[in-house]
């Protein structure tokens, strides 16, 4: 035995990188350490900023998306994507407010509107998987759809009236910590988890990486897929009660451009536009460079039309960079 | 004989388009008469200019294997460049303010490409950035004010309203006149035929000797161009310009229009004549809605569907190919 190691072919393969670098070059590195900086930026531009209850109740608006982005993170993993689940979330909101309006009992129309949300995701699993449309593609015509359907549900106007407990989830709290962002955080660490350690989490990486060999290695890529799909609908779905509960009120132009935000997440966050690669905790720590970020550009005064030019270039020089590192680490 | 009525349907697209006008046309006018009318036909001819233009460029986009959701911003950013022209400079000529939004319609479509090209990036994703980026840099450029009707000057509005010949409006004119140059460009010039080659075999075509880079540019910029040019159309016929209205979500319509006329996302395939059907079908429902009293709402419901039902088609009709393809090579 020699000092360097070999492999099966007895060729010499190149030394493993130190762990330290293999660290650092990581795309969630990266996304921490533009946290950080963003985090030092912003208290320098407001020392009102540096203020822990003043993060976590602006966070509050971003837990929504970011909630989504999670699952949607699995999905671009898995070659997968989903332009939808923004409008998944007006939709299943409006049809809660009208549920509710109409006299159904919430603590039914609380379970009935997330089984829909699961159904909205079977629906563009369907189109994707089943009849091999380019989910890309085909999730922006369900975006539409759904936001439409959204429209004729609840017309021009919004839909309130829901029973006191049930609003102002985002001013209610466990533990000093507002409860979107401790459910945002339990459903990172939960899938993540899963991601990680269970076997079908690793062979969603699998699929993403190769879905050819992935087939043949008797992964089943449709069903796996199906669930994805399936869960990003349930999830949107929460996602959209929880924006009911936080606004007080429905309306068919809810989380309107949340598909951008979801995006951007999860390509801040360093998952690979073409599937394989990506994490959940670096799609969570973007959430809060993200919520660092707009609550910064707000505090510093900047329009909030204006942060539009921000979060464009900042989805598109997050996919240049995720690209350039990947590039850089592929063999 | 149903049969080959419905493989000729499938295998010219425009035909079955053109059914589907006809249909919509003598269903909707059985219910409300007043739908055949030439009030009518006009209403319909100025929803679609506006769509058209900008749906050529779309087509081509499409054809050689790429998207532009980007187009919506960009059609307010020309338009409210030249809006603000025409308010902060009055004695200008409206020459220079359509060439304005053109330019600046170029230049976005240029930096789309340049992204997409020179990193390599899929086009969506990209276009999804800059539709943000572009919407923001409207609201920047126009600190998020109006540019309100008494500023557009009179004989832009009018480029809507009165008409040459037939009582067809000059906006109605000249976006056919585009159509026009559309098909003769990708039927005749060298280019045109190389977006169809790009977009049928992208691995292909710079084994060929396409030049990749400058098509692939070259289709974004006129699609911005287009776009832009579509933005003095906004101004013309609409008199207004608002950085929170013009063109907001208008890049699914025309999508939606352009793979209705049977162009396909898979590239390579697409006839201008496909697309002049489609953005007519969709104008014409847009227009019956209202007369049959369907609440407004349905439209974006429509446009999504007809989105899916298009690629479902454009599935079922490749899927025919290879299959008429497999058989005739099996034969011989």
């Amino acid at each position: 035995m020699t000092a360097t190691p070999t492999n099966q072919a007895g060729r010499e393969s190149a030394p493993a990188r130190p762990r330290w670098q293999v660290l650092l070059i990581r795309p969630e590195t990266m996304t921490l350490v533009l946290l950080i900086v963003a985090f030092g930026v912003a208290s320098w531009l407001s020392p009102f900023f540096a203020d822990a209850t003043f993060i976590l109740e602006s966070a509050t608006f971003y837990t929504e998306y970011a909630l989504v982005a999670l699952v949607l993170t699995a999905i671009i993993i898995s070659g997968e994507i989903d332009l939808s689940p923004a409008a998944q979330m007006a939709l299943t909101a409006c049809l809660f407010g009208w549920a509710h309006k109409s006299g159904m009992p919430i603590a039914l129309a609380l379970p009935a509107t997330v089984l829909f949300g699961a159904a909205l995701g079977a629906l563009n699993g369907f189109l994707a998987l089943w009849c091999r449309l380019p989910s890309i593609i085909v999730t922006i015509g369900t975006m539409i759809f759904y936001r439409g359907i959204a429209q004729v549900i609840a017309g021009d106007r919004s839909i309130g009236g829901f029973p006191d407990w049930f609003i102002g989830v985002d001013w209610r709290y466990l533990m000093g910590i507002p409860v979107p962002v401790v459910i945002l955080t339990l459903a990172a660490i939960l899938l993540g988890l899963f991601m990680g350690l269970t076997v079908t989490g690793r062979q969603i990486y699998q699929i993403g990486t190769s879905p050819e060999a992935a087939r043949h290695a008797g992964i089943r890529v449709r069903r796996i897929k199906m669930g994805l799909f399936i869960l990003l609908g349930a999830t949107s779905a929460v996602a959209g009660l929880i924006t009911a509960s936080r606004l007080a009120s429905v309306r068919y132009d809810l989380a309107s451009g949340g598909e951008l935000q979801m995006v951007l997440m999860a390509m801040l966050g360093g998952t690979y536009i073409f599937g394989g690669r990506g994490t959940v905790a670096g799609t969570y720590l973007a959430a809060w460079l993200l919520v660092v970020i707009a609550t910064g550009m707000t505090v510093a005064n900047i329009a909030v039309t204006s942060q539009l030019i921000v979060m464009g270039a900042m989805l598109i020089v997050s996919i240049i960079a995720t690209n350039f590192i990947y590039a850089r680490t592929q063999r | 004989m149903m049969a080959g009525f419905f493989n000729f349907l499938l295998q010219r697209r425009e035909a079955g388009i053109l059914a589907m006008i006809v249909l919509v046309a003598v269903v909707v006018g059985t219910i409300e008469p007043r739908f055949i009318a030439m009030d009518t036909l006009r209403i319909v001819a100025l929803a679609v200019p506006l769509i058209l233009t900008v749906a050529m460029g779309q087509m081509m986009v499409l054809i050689a294997r790429h998207v532009d959701l980007s187009v919506g911003s960009i059609m307010a950013m020309s338009s409210i460049v030249a809006g603000m022209m025409f308010r902060d400079l009055p004695d200008l000529p409206i020459m220079a303010g359509v060439v304005a939004a053109v330019g600046v319609g170029a230049v976005l479509g240029l930096f789309n490409g340049l992204l997409v090209v020179a990193f390599r990036l899929p086009s969506i994703i990209v276009t999804l950035g800059t539709l943000s980026l572009y919407r923001g840099l409207v609201f920047w450029v126009s600190d998020a004010r109006q540019v309100d009707p008494q500023f557009i000057p009179r004989p832009l509005t009018l480029m809507s309203q009165t008409s040459p010949f037939f009582d067809i409006p000059w906006i109605v004119m000249i976006a056919g006149l585009i159509a026009v140059l559309t098909h003769l460009f990708l039927n005749h010039a060298r280019m045109g035929r190389h977006i169809y080659a790009l977009g049928s075999n992208p691995a292909a075509a710079p084994l060929r000797g396409i030049r990749v880079v400058p098509v692939t540019l070259g289709v974004f910029v006129i699609s911005g161009a287009l776009a832009g040019l579509a933005g003095i159309f906004y101004a013309s016929r609409f008199g207004y310009v608002n950085p929170g209205i013009t063109g907001v979500g208008f890049e699914f319509t025309v999508i939606a229009a352009v793979v209705v006329g049977g162009v396909s996302i898979n590239g390579g395939v697409g006839t201008v004549l496909g697309t002049v059907l489609g953005v007519v079908l969709l104008g014409m429902v847009s227009v019956a809605l209202p007369i049959l009293g369907v609440s407004g709402f349905w439209q974006e419901v429509l446009n999504g569907a007809v989105i899916v039902a298009a690629l479902l088609v454009d599935r079922i009709v490749r899927e025919r190919g290879v299959r008429a393809a497999t058989d005739a090579r099996s034969a011989a």
